[in-house]
């Protein structure tokens, strides 16, 4: 890779909690050594909306609507590296936690019957996405090239996977950054 | 431990029928207090006469047999025939082999979905692949289902008539022998080949089984010479002799035949199996979707009973005690396997014991146990008769004998072959009148699936080994649907003990089904091939290590059906979008 | 005592053994770790987990169940075994839900550990999200059946150690189950105890206590820092270290 370029970096939150995000920012004062080979595409954390080719996708969360399939496989068109970021890309998480449960189940408990609702009524604004009958890790729509384990990941998983991309070499995490937790 | 039952013709089942009237029966037939042992045998007494296993039932069983109630439970749901729910009046057991369903099985089966008082299930072979599409009606045969056929089972079923009283012609089983050999035209007087082993001696019939050459009959080959050695030379009083007649394989039925004509050959090969491994009993576990041979095989022991060949002096001889019990299988495939078949003949769930050390030292309670095939006992019977030269010249080099094979599939004329073995697939083929077919099957799912380019491959141990299972496939057939129908028998059939065939059987046939759909990439087939690997590699069985043939087999030989079906895409797919909203979909416009 | 001339080879490094020794039973007093869930040194092997997977003469065994005969040539840390133990834990993950972030045992978990130890990152297969009842009847444990591994262990311990027969392992294939054993099938109408054996020998999180599951935060863990090849299978409430077995 030649020095005058820099890798660009988009990221987005599925059926995630932004956790994983909060744990990218954790690399604090480390982010300026950085700052001159890593530039952001689509991100929430600069506000760019549009996606362009990028080298890597850091993809939060798992897919719980059509919309977070469709936005992952974006991703995954536009970027060379497609990375699962977290649980629950990697299998679900916390939100597959209601596969157990059917979906008007869930809805019906959540909209309709559960403690404290007032005009219970199932949203059916045709603006928002369709809910998937089941949580999915993005692994299921999409090719995913490399996984950060964690909920969150470590800070240091996202160093070492920018340092190791920007080395072009693979990821080496270490025991302490492969922990599910 | 000799305990005899008898299973009429049950049904219509009352919706709930009480346990009470049938304890006292059970009592009777089996103790007031029985053995824990033959708790799979009185459940399944239970499920033939009330079509369910009520709480009642199990809390006796729980009660008077020192068993826990979970294990009991336990023990009902590993079984496919095994019901805690109260039953309808008719079940009616669709059987599900792929030749099965090229013959139109599916709409056979839908024709019952939605009629009251019967209850259509699909379930693995039964056994009747040469006249089929076959079902089991309350545990009973109904071969040839021809539409005439199955409007009369419906109105049979809507006018409630007790199955019983449903004309005897529906539940004809054919023998269906197409080519006799030495083995099915061996002729003999029931006991004189007892009495010629009890003249010779033990040893010299074991060097006799030895020179013979013949190996085990039920798929694996095993030396039987060396299994029974090896039972031989454990010095204890308690031995068992064992007959697998858990013909579960799909696509086999010769054993069907073995048990409903020729019992008297089976018995007196057990009976010299007993006289020389020094056995004073034995047991025929027979498969659940045989109970319609059990009073026939129970009438032919009690014969030989009568005829003092079987009991305290078998043949006169004042030293050699011995009698067989039949023990019913509940409808499972691992049961084929003879770790899991002694569990099962101990009353447990079926699942494979760790090996070693093997039955033959340590078997059926525990005791040194030879455990073998139905056609293995009649070929030990036919040697008692012919002796060893003879029966080898029978066959090829290393595979002494004939061979049975179940000739099922595109033929003109499916049923019982009796051939040599090392006879070559080409000739069963012409023998069976079918004309260029596309592949055969050979020793069922478990076994091999051989191309016009391997036909000219003997059917022996060292070639193509076989159970006797033979399907043919014709021309018009997709060899995808075979694969599918494997896996799912597999998956279906899995005790669920190990991880590689629990789990690996179910990633296969998730993404085989996605590949069904028209959903398949490069991703599922490269899923299926390592799901395939691991379970042949790790598993703890033979059913485990065989799951994957069917698959490897086809993509080795034919990796075009593959290919032809995937979608062409880098994704994994195992997302469907499409199908994933739906339910989604479907509650918005609620 | 062990005796040379009985003895195997693990990769090959000598490995001294006693008349009796399956390959897993040498190899831990020798100190080399073989991955493994059902089997435990009280309660000897299950041989349905498939983790301790070995190769030896050219086919794969369990060396849980496996005898150790002289001479016998092991491969256990080598590339193709690893990955075949690999891909049975993700196998096992995708088996059950197990969702680590939400798991009482986590950091605890032998599961857990032994995907650590095998460099696992993802599940490779897509999970199957099986929806087995969970039992949270009984005053103090809770029963997790997507969990749940079939080691069998609570199993046999309840059998052998506390003669109460609470667990029994029921059904067949994929709707194997944990049965306890109680007329409502319940756990809280058993004889079940959190003073039973049973209750402290479940490798994963299936069999859990309802409270203070947090005592020890998650980061302080067991096998937080520490990979189970170098501690062995252990639980968190095991007497000490070298309490149970490598």
């Amino acid at each position: 890779m030649s020095d005058t370029r820099k890798i660009t970096v988009a990221t987005c939150s599925l059926a995630g909690c932004f956790g994983c995000h909060m744990s990218f920012l954790d690399i604090d004062e480390r982010i300026v050594a950085l700052v001159d080979k890593v530039s952001f595409g689509r991100t929430p954390l600069t506000d760019i909306h549009t996606l362009h080719a990028c080298d890597i996708g850091l993809v939060e969360g798992g897919l719980c609507n059509d919309e977070n399939v469709h936005v992952v496989r974006h991703f995954r068109q536009q970027c060379k590296i497609l990375v699962a970021v977290g649980a629950c890309a990697i299998n679900g998480g916390v939100p597959a936690m209601r596969n157990r449960y059917g979906l008007a189940e869930c809805l019906e408990e959540s909209y309709l019957y559960g403690v404290g609702v007032a005009d219970p009524q199932i949203p059916s604004d045709p603006e928002l996405p369709l809910l998937l009958n089941q949580v999915h890790p993005i692994q299921d729509a999409v090719k995913v090239d490399y996984f950060l384990t964690g909920c969150p990941p470590p800070a240091e998983a996202f160093l070492e996977l920018l340092t190791a991309v920007l080395e072009n070499r693979a990821p080496q995490m270490s025991y302490a950054l492969r922990h599910f937790d | 431990m000799t305990t005899t039952d008898t299973f009429p013709r049950c049904g219509p089942y009352p919706a709930a029928a009480p346990f009470a009237p049938i304890r006292e029966e059970l009592t009777t037939r089996f103790g007031a207090m029985p053995d824990r042992l033959d708790l799979l045998q009185i459940l399944v007494s239970i499920q033939h006469r009330l079509g369910y296993v009520p709480a009642e039932a199990i809390s006796w069983l729980a009660t008077n047999l020192g068993l826990s109630r979970a294990e009991i439970h336990g023990v009902v749901a590993f079984y496919s025939f095994l019901e805690e729910t109260p039953p309808a009046p008719y079940t009616l057991r669709f059987s599900t082999n792929i030749t099965e369903l090229w013959q139109g099985q599916e709409a056979n089966m839908a024709r019952f979905k939605d009629l009251p008082n019967v209850r259509a299930l699909p379930t693995s072979c039964i056994g009747l692949g040469d006249q089929g599409p076959a079902a089991l009606v309350n545990g009973y045969p109904l071969p040839r289902l021809t539409a005439t056929r199955l409007d009369a089972i419906a109105r049979a079923i809507a006018s409630r008539r007790p199955v019983a009283e449903w004309p005897a012609e529906w539940f004809k089983v054919d023998p269906n022998v197409r080519l006799a050999g030495p083995l099915l035209e061996f002729a003999f007087t029931p006991g004189a080949l007892v009495e010629r082993v009890l003249a010779a001696g033990d040893a010299a019939f074991m060097e006799m089984l030895r020179a013979s050459g013949l190996r085990g009959r039920g798929g694996a080959g095993f030396a039987t010479h060396a299994k029974w050695d090896a039972c031989r030379a454990e010095v204890v009083p308690e031995k068992y002799v064992v007959c697998n007649a858990d013909e579960g394989e799909p696509g086999t039925f010769k054993d069907r035949l073995l048990l409903s004509d020729h019992a008297e050959l089976l018995i007196e090969g057990m009976t010299i199996a007993a006289r020389v491994v020094g056995a004073k009993q034995g047991y025929i576990y027979l498969r659940g979707e045989y109970l319609w041979l059990y009073d026939r095989l129970n009438a032919a022991l009690e014969a030989r009973r009568r005829a003092g060949l079987l009991g305290a002096k078998v043949c006169g001889a004042a030293d050699f005690p011995f009698d067989i019990a039949i023990h019913l299988g509940a409808g499972a495939y691992v049961c084929g396997e003879e770790s899991a078949l002694l569990e099962s003949l101990e009353g447990r769930r079926g699942v494979p014991r760790i090996r070693p050390p093997f039955p033959a030292t340590h078997g059926y309670r525990g005791r040194p146990t030879v455990v073998n095939n139905v056609e293995t006992y009649c070929a030990i019977a036919q040697l008692a008769g012919i002796g060893a030269a003879e029966f080898a010249a029978l066959g090829s080099q290393g595979s002494a004998g004939t061979k049975l094979h179940s000739v099922s599939g595109d033929c003109a004329h499916p049923g019982i072959f009796e051939c040599a073995m090392g006879t070559q697939v080409s000739t069963l083929l012409d023998l069976c009148g079918t004309r260029d077919p596309l592949a055969v099957q050979v020793g069922g799912p478990s076994g091999r699936l051989l191309f016009p380019e391997e036909f000219h491959l003997p059917l022996d141990f060292s070639h193509v080994s076989s159970g006797g299972s033979f399907m043919v496939i014709g021309r018009e057939r997709d060899l995808f649907e075979l694969v599918y129908n494997f896996v799912a028998f597999f998956h279906h059939e899995s005790c669920g003990f190990c991880t590689p065939c629990r789990s690996g059987s179910n990633i296969m046939l998730n993404a085989l089904q996605r590949i069904r759909r028209g959903q398949g990439t490069e991703h599922e087939l490269q899923i299926i091939t390592e799901a395939a690997a691991v379970a042949s590699k790790a598993s703890h069985c033979g059913l485990g290590h065989t799951l994957g043939n069917p698959f490897q087999d086809l993509e080795r030989g034919r990796p075009a059906v593959f290919q032809d079906r995937l979608r062409d895409s880098p994704d994994g797919t195992v997302l469907d979008l499409k199908r994933a909203v739906a339910e989604a979909r479907a509650l918005r416009e609620r | 005592m062990t005796d040379q001339a009985l003895g195997i080879t693990i990769d090959g490094a000598a490995v001294p053994c006693q008349a009796g020794d399956t390959v897993i039973d040498a190899a831990h007093r020798a100190g080399v770790y073989i991955p493994h869930l059902c089997f435990h040194p009280e309660f000897g092997p299950h041989g349905s987990c498939r983790l301790c997977m070995v190769k030896a003469g050219g086919r794969y065994v369990a060396a849980c169940t496996t005898p150790a005969t002289p001479g016998m040539s092991v491969e256990s840390d080598t590339a193709e075994i690893k990955e075949l133990r690999l891909r049975i834990t993700q196998m096992l993950f995708v088996d059950g839900n197990h969702f680590c972030p939400a798991c009482e045992q986590s950091g605890q978990c032998q599961l857990q550990a032994t995907a650590y130890g095998l460099g696992m990152q993802d599940l490779h297969f897509s999970p199957s999200y099986p929806k087995k009842a969970v039992d949270a009847s009984h005053d103090e444990m809770l029963l997790d059946r997507d969990r749940c591994i079939q080691c069998n262990l609570c199993v046999r311990a309840s059998d052998r150690v506390d003669g109460k027969h609470v667990f029994s392992l029921g059904g067949r294939g994929i709707e194997t189950r944990l049965m306890p054993n109680s007329a409502s099938g319940l756990l809280r109408d058993t004889e079940f105890s959190a003073e039973d054996r049973a209750a402290h020998v479940c490798p994963v999180g299936a069999l859990l206590f309802k409270h203070d599951n947090y005592a020890r935060p998650i980061g302080r863990r067991l096998y937080d820092r520490t990979s189970i090849d170098r501690i062995g299978n252990r639980r968190a409430d095991d007497a000490a270290p070298g309490g149970s077995a490598p």
